[in-house]
């Protein structure tokens, strides 16, 4: 079956199977790599992407669901010039990655929260990020991160 | 892990998903995808074709009825969470919802896919149980109403009949005291036991993840609309139940749980 979808401001077209899943249609068919594949049930968060400005576990949707939706992946926060996200600079600036395989769920998971919530308390920002696990541990940096992006954005 | 080869057919209306059932042995309804998709990939669900209902926005709303709310089966739970008319008139259906899974998960799914899918260790079906809703079908022979107390009938069945969809779910406003007591040890985890309380004249009580479906704390029910104490009605939490054992917990320990938070529950009910 043929989808279309705008991934990062450009639009995609393929041919593809029902049963794929829209983090290996990211991955494997538009070689987006930056999402990754972590627990692959839903729980880790690792595959999170934004699916019309909202985030959701690429690995629990199929590629034909997205068909007409908008999709950003971690690819699609620096600007094209090459400049960090302020959710990028922040976690780089307050260590909040260690190996760095959560970051990329992490932020865009951040994001979401952030565009809904945007002056989040330190309690917010760590039940807004229940659905993004870190095996290295590295939450209270993570939570730091998402802080400082939050208090920046609201300084502009 | 991805699931095995389906047919994927997408429906524009609630009577052509229907005629599309009608035709169709082995075929399952999609709408969130997050009950469905995780067993699809575990292969415990093969399923032939899907019937992809998710973009019938017509089946998204929540609306003041007067004597109740009626949600659409397609309202997300993010949407229950953050909605305006819940929080007023059944804030423990926003309250619950916000405790689905997580903020990702909670954009997905759609209450109608959490209750049709009617796990026993699901907090949406054990709170439309306590709420005593009712939920609407329709199906190759029109509408029916089904109340939550015949709706729920063994491990992960319900009342509809092959080829009927969950519609709308009737849900009467609170005008008394509820609580809802999720007892886990993770974020985002299931509960381990879950229990639902609702005083809107008579009290009702529902138990999560103390069976194979949603179950009624029927003798607290009972004990507590004849009059008992809260201590004594929440003594009999886990009477006739018989819970499940797991890594989390031996079935002793779900009967005593659920007989804490029972009284919790109660509790709190009853000081709103």
């Amino acid at each position: 079956m043929e989808v279309t979808m705008i991934i990062n401001g450009s639009s995609v077209t393929r041919d593809v199977e029902p049963r794929t899943l829209l983090v290996h249609f990211i991955r494997d068919q538009v070689g987006l790599t930056g999402t990754n594949v972590g627990c692959d049930t839903s729980s880790c968060g690792a595959c999170t992407v934004h699916v019309n400005g909202e985030s959701v576990k690429s690995c629990t949707m199929l590629a034909v669901q997205a068909d007409g939706a908008e999709i950003k992946t971690i690819e699609g926060m620096a600007s094209p010039s090459g400049e960090l996200h302020p959710l990028q600079r922040a976690f780089q600036e307050n260590h909040g990655l260690q190996c760095g395989y959560c970051t990329p769920g992490m932020v865009m998971a951040a994001s979401s929260f952030l565009a809904e919530n945007p002056h989040p308390t330190e309690q917010e920002v760590r039940h807004g990020l229940e659905g993004n696990l870190c095996r290295c541990t590295g939450y209270h940096n993570i939570v730091k991160s998402v802080l400082a992006a939050a208090n920046e954005t609201a300084e502009v | 892990m991805f699931p095995s080869s389906f047919d994927y057919v997408r429906a524009s209306s609630v009577a052509e998903a229907i005629s599309i059932l009608a035709n169709e042995e082995d075929a399952k309804l999609l709408a969130g995808g997050h009950s469905l998709l995780p067993l699809m990939k575990l292969r415990l669900a093969s399923p032939s074709k899907l019937v992809d209902i998710g973009r019938i926005s017509e089946l998204s709303y929540i609306e003041d009825r007067g004597e109740y709310v009626a949600v659409g089966a397609l309202t997300r739970h993010r949407d229950l969470e953050v909605s305006a008319v819940l929080g007023s008139s059944v804030p423990m259906l926003s309250h619950v919802a916000s405790l689905v899974g997580d903020p990702s998960v909670r954009h997905r799914g759609t209450i109608g896919g959490s209750v049709a899918h009617g796990d026993g260790a699901s907090d949406l079906p054990a709170a439309v149980l306590a709420l005593d809703a009712t939920m609407v079908a329709q199906g190759p022979n029109g509408t029916r109403e089904i109340p939550a107390s015949e709706f729920f009938l063994g491990f992960l069945e319900t009342a509809l009949e092959e080829g009927e969809i969950l519609t709308e779910i009737k849900v009467p406003k609170i005008h008394g005291g509820w609580s809802y007591q999720k007892f886990n040890r993770r974020a985002q985890d299931w509960a381990i036991v879950g229990v639902a309380a609702v005083r809107n004249g008579s009290t009702k009580v529902s138990l999560v993840n103390m069976g194979s479906m949603p179950l009624r704390a029927l003798a607290t029910e009972a004990a507590m609309n004849s009059g008992a104490s809260i201590s004594d009605a929440a003594a009999l939490a886990a009477e006739g139940i018989d819970p499940p054992a797991d890594l989390n917990a031996s079935a002793d320990y779900r009967r005593h749980l659920a007989s804490v938070l029972v009284k919790r529950a109660l509790e709190e009910a009853s000081s709103s």
